[in-house]
């Protein structure tokens, strides 16, 4: 079979943007340029339709309008949550928590305030890749002042008891902080439901523009700004807003709202479909995350193929026009496989001949059939060439 | 990131295999790297009659592996010992800075290869 078209399946690295999405954002490109500080005409234009989606994404989330602040990204977000809860209340403590599976964006900005003299524990997770709540309860200390656990995994979709752990810090005065960039839009996510001080979230991941996201802060919750300048934001983010960027995110959080549960239940059979379909082709493979589906993302699986090694598969894949990321450190430039993986307890080498796929609203089934279709000689040919595979 | 000679060594590796009776073998990375490296090789009157390869790993371990093979097909056992890492990474037009390390393995193991034939041999008069 051949197509003409690429196959996208890296939706947990970023998604083709929604077409509605672009257009909602064209005229706050092309015409309406107002800065949405200055006092005049235009800027009152750009400065309704930030509040206007600031009202829409705080209504998805289950928060009030002034509760959330844009940002450039899922990056900034953390970076924002974590430096700025750490530096106000560093007088009162300076030990923080986190899990050992956190995007980058959480880990090296831990690794930067241990640095700086704050103290960091890091919980571990199962073998599926998920934390256990009493492990966090036991972490917790009088001088606890953060805590975060990401909502879901970006490598393996492994979803994180968050509310039952946001009941333990609740009795203590650490703030809790989630990286919610991977579960918007696909599974739901209420700031009330889950109990949490502070929330990260990302456009590009849900069909939305790149550059731009929002950081939820709880009213009362006392975090120092990371940037510093205008007004904006209420004083908390400065920087003349991404006007474009906002409409287009919460465009992107109405389109998620609309479909998320018929398409998390779509991509869940997607994946079901595929792993099937994989499992009947290909020996010696096994997922890497929970075998249990509702704890896992609906279009995301991460598994291991023994024998070869992750990169060798995406370029193979990609000859056959198939858009997939690994948990290989060689794309990532270091040499050491993911951190995610190693904290489930997979061996290197399996880490190593990890792939993940995570499928969107662009998947149909005549694509994960393709897929199951090349990847099949795909493995085999790379097991013929592997010194260790000889079964 | 790479270029087209590397992904064409990728596609389409030469001399992939293994000799049966080889008179030399060397290995060289370890799967907990994710790469690792079997060369054999075939000597007559002390030159390379015949080289292949086995590997896991990257694209660049893959293409190193696949033209080293052909660097060192009809070379004396001394000219294959001078084929570098270095040189190999040339012939290819050039790997990634990051792969330079880890990937570029293949000269190494055609040179354990070589030294494995010479030790089995023995007397050093290889």
């Amino acid at each position: 079979m051949q197509l003409e078209h690429m196959i996208y399946m890296d939706h947990a690295a970023t998604t083709p943007t929604d077409a509605r999405v672009a257009d909602a954002m064209e005229p706050w490109v092309r015409e309406q340029y107002g800065n949405p500080s200055t006092l005049y005409t235009i800027g009152g234009y750009a400065a309704r339709a930030i509040e206007e989606a600031r009202a829409t994404i705080a209504e998805f989330l289950g928060a009030q309008p002034d509760e959330i602040f844009f940002t450039s990204g899922g990056t900034e977000s953390d970076n924002w949550a974590l430096k700025g809860a750490a530096d106000a209340h560093r007088k009162r403590g300076r030990h923080l928590i986190t899990t050992t599976i956190e995007h980058h964006a959480v880990i090296d900005t831990m690794e930067f305030l241990e640095k700086r003299g704050y103290e960091v524990t890091r919980v571990p997770v199962d073998s599926r890749g998920i934390v256990d709540p009493d492990d966090v309860r036991k972490a917790l200390r009088d001088d606890t002042i953060l805590v975060s656990v990401m909502h879901a995994n970006n490598e393996v979709g492994s979803i994180q008891p968050i509310a039952e752990i946001s009941e333990l810090v609740k009795d203590s005065d650490a703030l809790f902080h989630t990286d919610a960039v991977q579960s918007v839009g696909k599974i739901p996510v209420d700031v009330n439901q889950l109990g949490v001080n502070l929330l990260s979230l990302s456009g590009h991941k849900i069909y939305g523009p790149k550059g731009v996201g929002a950081l939820f802060i709880r009213k009362r919750t006392r975090i120092t700004p990371l940037l510093h300048g205008g007004g904006q934001e209420r004083r908390r983010r400065a920087g003349t807003q991404n006007v474009p960027g906002i409409i287009g995110l919460a465009k992107a959080i109405e389109l998620a709202a609309e479909s998320r549960e018929s398409e998390a239940e779509r991509e869940r059979a997607l994946v079901e479909r595929m792993w099937t379909g994989l499992q009947e082709r290909i020996p010696d493979m096994a997922l890497n995350g929970p075998e249990d589906p509702s704890l896992r993302l609906p279009g995301m699986i991460n598994f291991r193929v023994e024998g070869i090694e992750g990169e060798a598969m995406i370029l193979c894949l990609d000859m056959n026009r198939v858009g997939v990321s690994s948990g290989s450190a060689c794309t990532t430039g270091s040499l050491d496989p993911s951190h995610v993986l190693l904290a489930m307890g997979i061996p290197a080498e399996l880490a190593h001949g990890s792939l993940r796929i995570s499928l969107g609203r662009d998947n149909t089934e005549t694509d994960v059939d393709y897929f199951v279709d090349v990847f099949a000689p795909v493995v085999k040919r790379l097991r013929d060439m592997s010194p260790v595979y000889d079964k | 990131m790479y270029t087209e000679k590397v992904m064409d060594h990728f596609r389409n590796p030469r001399n992939m295999g293994v000799i049966e009776d080889a008179d030399g073998i060397g290995e060289v990375g370890n799967p907990t790297c994710g790469d690792m490296m079997r060369i054999t090789i075939k000597v007559k009157e002390d030159r390379l009659d015949d080289v292949k390869f086995q590997t896991l790993g990257c694209g660049a371990a893959v293409a190193t592996s696949s033209i080293v093979t052909e660097m060192a097909k009809g070379k004396t056992l001394d000219e294959a010992m001078d084929i570098t890492n270095k040189s190999v990474a040339e012939e290819l037009g050039g790997l990634p800075a990051n792969k330079m390390h880890c990937s570029n393995l293949a000269a190494d193991g055609l040179q354990e290869a070589i030294k494995d034939y010479r030790s089995k041999k023995g007397g050093g008069e290889g």
